[in-house]
């Protein structure tokens, strides 16, 4: 069983642990996190130094960013510094920057919640253990020069009085490894501890791949969207002009006359057929106009007076956007299938981070989300954006579905 | 007339081209994106323009963007709006934009009804304003309100003045004489509480902003 960090190396036998690399590899992590340490104040400092000294001059802000940053390079260094006492490797928890450009990668690091950790880190580091790193280095190695090198240093002794002292020390080596180890473990840990993300950040990428893949068929049902628009629709278009335009020459009494207007009917139907099945695909007004517009759409067409209260400031991020949009459009189609209602109501606003959809309608109530009424399905497709739906369906009605969904950057 | 043509897909553009051209009409560009729409508006200054609302290089509302630009540096230019659904939000933006000369905003699948087509893109040369009897349905059913005090055939006569019609043309469709109509008209705006007025262009646009509340 080979130890894995320094932690446990100390459980070896000391004949194996004085064999092994352990020792070498804690000294080398104490050193070069005291070196770490000193490099880290001594670039704040310049840093903060310019920033003041420069603050007239919009650079200035540069030196104090540059400090909010440092924790980043640290905790880099940090983390290959580790694999000397640790060999189970730590990840870069930052994301890649959604453009190149250091306006993008700054925005972004500031924005994440490990940038933070990392300074954090970072300053308990430069404050604190890059001291106790120097202090346990210079505690052994002062004990060991003493001891070893008593003859030399207190010359007005006998040999015969200082040499045990000599020979003490060098049997004192291998005993003061142990502390040397034992603290580049605890701290090695402590930075493992410090460094490592909360578990919750795991499930937000495993959240933000599902969100990612309900962008993926998003994209994907605009591409049908539009093959349909481009091809199949055009060419119906055109069909039923040529029709219409035959007709116009066929005089209404001759044999073919009739069946060119019913050809010319069934061109038309078709072309109301595709157009709703395109606009159930992907409404485009979506796309062009945003929540507000395409929900105004979706009442419009409701075959019961909807009335609309909708508070939305501008354009919400487009994953949003098209849950909302689906949420209503199937609501309301529940309602005019199941509810029997008089009429209903839409209400969407904003409150902090969080957009809110209610749909009221006055119908019979009684809706269960487990008789497949397409409820459990909008559940689901809530839940990937981290949403949650709420429904009152009491016998009787009135019905109240309540849906919230966060909206992950603030939209001004 | 002499008409420029709008729209992205070859097949349609080519086809309402020859279509009007067999009615007798000059169709002096067809062009396939809103750049070159623009520019053929510059050069010809058509009688009246037709143009689908989507079109490249973005494909989302283009076209309609450029109608209401031009109509913004040139007020007098009819334009015809093509619309692949009927959207409320495109048909009001295009109605509401500045204007003193016809406007329309059809179906695109109204092309395969050639007469009426062809008409209706008349009616907006002559400074009409035509909508898509789609558009006004769905207006009229969420509007639900003070529209019952309406008879059914003040209703029906709502209608087809929403969808920009004259009073000869709805004396035509409902097989009434004319004065009927204006009796009939004058009777609704009074229960819709809208000011009366001769000029139809003025009370269409009257008729739909009422009716989108």
């Amino acid at each position: 069983m080979q130890p894995r960090n320094a932690l446990e190396a100390l459980t070896l036998r000391p004949t194996e642990l004085l064999r092994s690399s352990w020792p070498w590899r804690s000294l080398a992590y104490l050193v070069s996190g005291s070196l770490l340490g000193a490099a880290t104040i001594a670039a704040v400092v310049v840093m903060l130094a310019l920033g003041t000294l420069l603050a007239a001059v919009i650079v200035g802000v540069a030196g104090y960013v540059g400090c909010l940053l440092s924790g980043i390079v640290v905790a880099r260094v940090e983390r290959r510094r580790l694999r000397l006492v640790d060999h189970d490797e730590l990840l870069d928890p930052h994301r890649p920057p959604p453009r190149a450009g250091l306006r993008a990668w700054v925005t972004l690091r500031l924005r994440e919640e490990a940038t933070w950790r990392e300074l954090f880190y970072a300053a308990l580091a430069a404050a604190m253990l890059s001291w106790m790193d120097l202090l346990v280095l210079v505690g052994v190695t002062y004990t060991l020069l003493i001891s070893v090198g008593a003859p030399w240093t207190i010359a007005d002794e006998p040999l015969s009085s200082t040499l045990p002292a000599t020979v003490a020390g060098l049997l004192l080596g291998p005993i003061l490894i142990y502390p040397v180890i034992a603290w580049a473990g605890a701290r090695a840990a402590m930075a493992r501890a410090m460094l490592t993300p909360p578990d919750e950040a795991r499930l937000r990428e495993l959240t933000r791949s599902r969100a990612r893949l309900v962008d993926a068929f998003e994209v994907e049902r605009r591409r049908i969207e539009r093959d349909l628009h481009d091809g199949a629709q055009q060419r119906l278009v055109a069909l039923s002009m040529q029709l219409g335009m035959a007709r116009l020459e066929v005089p209404a009494d001759s044999p073919g006359a009739e069946s060119l207007a019913a050809a010319h009917l069934l061109a038309k139907q078709a072309l109301t057929d595709l157009r709703e099945l395109i606009r159930g695909v992907h409404p485009k007004v979506l796309t062009d106009r945003g929540l507000a517009a395409a929900v105004g759409e979706v009442a419009s067409v409701a075959p019961l007076p909807v009335d609309l209260d909708l508070r939305l400031p501008g354009r919400l991020p487009s994953a949003v956007e098209v849950t909302a949009y689906f949420v209503v459009s199937e609501a309301l189609t529940n309602v005019a299938k199941h509810a029997g209602a008089e009429r209903a109501r839409v209400e969407a606003f904003l409150t902090g981070d969080r957009l809110i959809v209610r749909i009221h309608d006055d119908g019979c109530g009684g809706a269960d989300p487990a008789t497949g009424s397409g409820l459990m399905g909008l559940a689901d497709r809530v839940a990937v954006l981290d949403g949650t739906v709420n429904l009152s369906s009491p016998a009787g009605g009135p019905t109240l579905l309540r849906v919230e969904i966060p909206v992950p950057e603030a939209v001004v | 007339m002499r008409v420029v043509i709008a729209e992205d897909g070859v097949i349609v553009r080519e086809g309402v081209a020859g279509m009007l051209r067999r009615f007798g009409h000059e169709v002096v560009a067809a062009v396939g994106d809103a750049v070159a729409l623009r520019e053929a508006v510059a050069e010809h200054r058509p009688d009246v323009v037709v143009t689908d609302v989507r079109m490249p290089p973005g494909f989302s509302d283009e076209g309609l963007q450029a109608a209401i630009e031009m109509r913004k540096a040139d007020p007098k230019l009819p334009v015809l709006v093509l619309s692949q659904y009927v959207e409320q939000t495109y048909a009001a933006e295009l109605i509401d934009s500045e204007h003193e000369a016809g406007i329309g905003y059809l179906l695109k699948d109204r092309i395969g009804e050639v007469a009426e087509f062809v008409d209706a893109l008349e009616r907006v040369a002559r400074g009409r304003t035509v909508v898509d009897q789609e558009v006004v349905r769905q207006l009229l059913g969420r509007r639900r309100d003070p529209l019952h005090r309406l008879t059914a055939r003040e209703r029906e006569v709502l209608a087809l003045m929403a969808e920009g019609r004259s009073n000869t043309g709805i004396a035509r469709e409902l097989v009434v004489t004319e004065a009927m109509v204006a009796k009939h008209i004058n009777s609704l705006l009074a229960k819709l509480e809208l000011p009366p007025d001769s000029d139809d262009h003025r009370r269409v646009r009257a008729v739909l902003a009422y009716l989108r509340g």
